[in-house]
């Protein structure tokens, strides 16, 4: 089966500090893979030269959107890499904090929409149309994520977990065939972790988006993951299935430390 | 009371006008983070536009008040371009860099257009026609006011509303909103936010262009130096309402209008500008942020 997302020789200096090193990843269609690594082993930096935020040293990201050709996508502008299909959330939270839910959710559509100024002024039947659409959209977004109560709240109102899971919504909105988790269970409570297990497995069972998660709680990793990959300062040290990871001794190693009696 | 209502709607005209170019401040600002400095400059280009097309039309014998409308029309598309041109060519290429840099592009850019404005036509003081009418149902009251005022107040009002409603409701209003809050995820929700910061910087140069028209037939006459004094005054204005906050900018300029329209009635008109700065030091010491303006908070 072909990948959607091929990231091969990834490599990205900061000055004199390489903080990927010849890095090679792949997530195959209706995937959910996972990105572990410690603390500063560069996971983010990763997701920022995908997302167009870095342009990457070295290297080469080839996506095959389904049905399409295959495209690099090295060092164009973010906003272009969102239209070819990839969405992100990030690890702190990162809402516009003064617009309501539905704004935000709406916010997601704009790289989707045609209508310029002058359709906004004269409001002929194809803006109004258009419009009517993308708010309709967005409903069906919040309702499948579960955030229909919210809808006209300001996003910095929100309760923490219902915060994380707007990003989520709002990530769909871009219609993306690839979604790009970073950390999305920081800070929650165990119950919480559970509803979003439950929510990311659906969103690839029923939306059909394959998706990328950084994450460190690894309940949640072992659970959703198909296959993991591991990066430590910047480099794959492991890549395989949850039960090849569990007891690969480099992956230990990384996490633990070197163990004394070895 | 007579005295005072005149003092009252004298600040009323002056707020409007530095309404119109404390906007295309605090929308920048609002945006990037940048004061664009050249701002000012780019209201006085309106003002010659207009009065180039004005000189032209009147020669051609065409009617004033459609003289007015052309020339104010044109203006706008002038300044548009220029307001387009100067961020094209003195802010995108410092985006990532320290904001002192762009600060000084901006002062740069300020002094570079009115000293080719002062090159291209000249630095005397020029006759600026007045071409809106005098309205004869003001006849009673043009003690008071007259009708350039009414035209300017209301011009300004139809103007605020367009403007919010182009920021409340439409798409590129919400991709603005969005670019402000955070510009890194506009982009990465699709937000092409060069295209935004462009629309940003022509919907201010607009404002600016009208506020130039205005003012110059207001007043009577232009120079290449008028930017600069209008440029300071709508900048103190933003500030004073809090800069970045739209509502801000006109609250600001409403009361910066009227602090120099009493302070020129009641105590002398000389101290005009003393009092409209010292307004701006008592609301920063009191209000740092400004009357409706947020603390800015840092992302760690």
């Amino acid at each position: 089966m072909e990948p959607i997302l091929k990231v091969q020789n990834l490599s990205m200096d900061f000055g004199g500090l390489r903080a990927l090193n010849d890095l090679d990843l792949d997530v195959i269609s209706g995937e959910i893979v996972a990105l572990i690594g410690p603390n500063g082993a560069g996971k983010t930096t990763f997701f920022n030269c995908i997302t167009g935020i870095y342009p990457p040293t070295e290297g080469d990201i080839l996506i095959t959107p389904p049905g399409k050709k295959t495209k690099r996508i090295n060092g164009i502008k973010p906003n272009k890499v969102t239209e070819r299909g990839l969405a992100r959330t990030f690890q702190n939270i990162r809402l516009f904090p003064n617009m309501t839910v539905l704004e935000n959710v709406m916010i997601g559509h704009h790289c989707r929409m045609r209508a310029g100024i002058l359709g906004a002024i004269l409001k002929d039947r194809s803006t109004i149309k258009e419009e009517e659409r993308v708010v309709e959209n967005s409903y069906q977004i919040l309702e499948k994520i579960g955030l229909s109560d919210f809808v006209n709240e300001f996003a910095k109102n929100l309760p923490y977990g219902a915060q994380r899971r707007l990003e989520i919504a709002r990530a769909m909105a871009t219609d993306p065939f690839l979604l790009l988790l970073d950390e999305p269970a920081a800070g929650m409570n165990p119950h919480e972790t559970e509803d979003l297990d439950k929510l990311i497995k659906q969103i690839r069972d029923k939306e059909g988006i394959s998706i990328l998660l950084i994450e460190h709680d690894m309940k949640l990793v072992m659970s959703l993951s198909d296959r993991i990959f591991v990066v430590d300062y910047g480099k794959k040290i492991a890549q395989g299935t949850p039960a090849e990871i569990k007891n690969n001794k480099a992956v230990i190693k990384a996490y633990l430390g070197e163990d004394i009696d070895a | 009371m007579d005295y005072f209502l005149e003092l009252f709607l004298g600040g009323l005209t002056r707020g409007s006008i530095y309404a119109l170019i404390a906007l295309g401040y605090t929308m920048v600002y609002g945006i990037i983070e940048l004061i664009n400095f050249a701002h000012g400059e780019i209201y006085m280009i309106g003002a010659f536009t207009a009065l180039i097309v004005i000189s032209v039309l009147t020669m051609m014998g065409m009617n004033t008040l459609a003289i007015l409308v052309i020339a104010g029309v044109i203006a706008v598309i002038y300044s548009s371009a220029y307001g387009y041109t100067v961020e094209k060519i003195a802010y995108k290429p410092l985006r990532n860099a320290p904001r002192l840099s762009a600060l000084i592009s901006a002062i740069g850019m300020s002094l570079f257009l009115q000293n080719y404005v002062l090159l291209a036509q000249t630095s005397d003081f020029l006759p600026f026609p007045n071409l809106i009418p005098d309205f004869e149902f003001m006849e009673p009251y043009a003690h008071i006011i007259g009708s350039t005022d009414i035209v300017i107040v209301i011009t300004t009002a139809i103007v605020m509303i367009i403007l919010t409603f182009l920021i409340k409701f439409t798409r590129i209003g919400k991709a603005m909103r969005a670019t402000s809050q955070d510009k890194t995820m506009a982009m990465l929700t699709g937000v092409d936010v060069d295209r935004v910061i462009s629309v940003t910087f022509i919907v201010g140069s607009a404002t600016a262009a009208i506020g130039g028209v205005l003012i110059a037939s207001h007043v009577g006459m232009i120079n290449f130096y008028v930017g600069f004094i209008a440029g300071i005054k709508a900048f103190v204005a933003a500030v004073l309402g809090g800069i970045g906050s739209i509502p801000g900018a006109v609250l600001g300029s409403f009361v910066l209008g009227w602090t120099e329209s009493f302070a020129t009635g009641y105590i002398s008109s000389d101290y005009e500008d003393v009092f409209a700065f010292l307004i701006l030091v008592f609301i920063l010491i009191f209000r740092p942020a400004g009357i409706l303006g947020r603390s800015e908070r840092h992302r760690v």
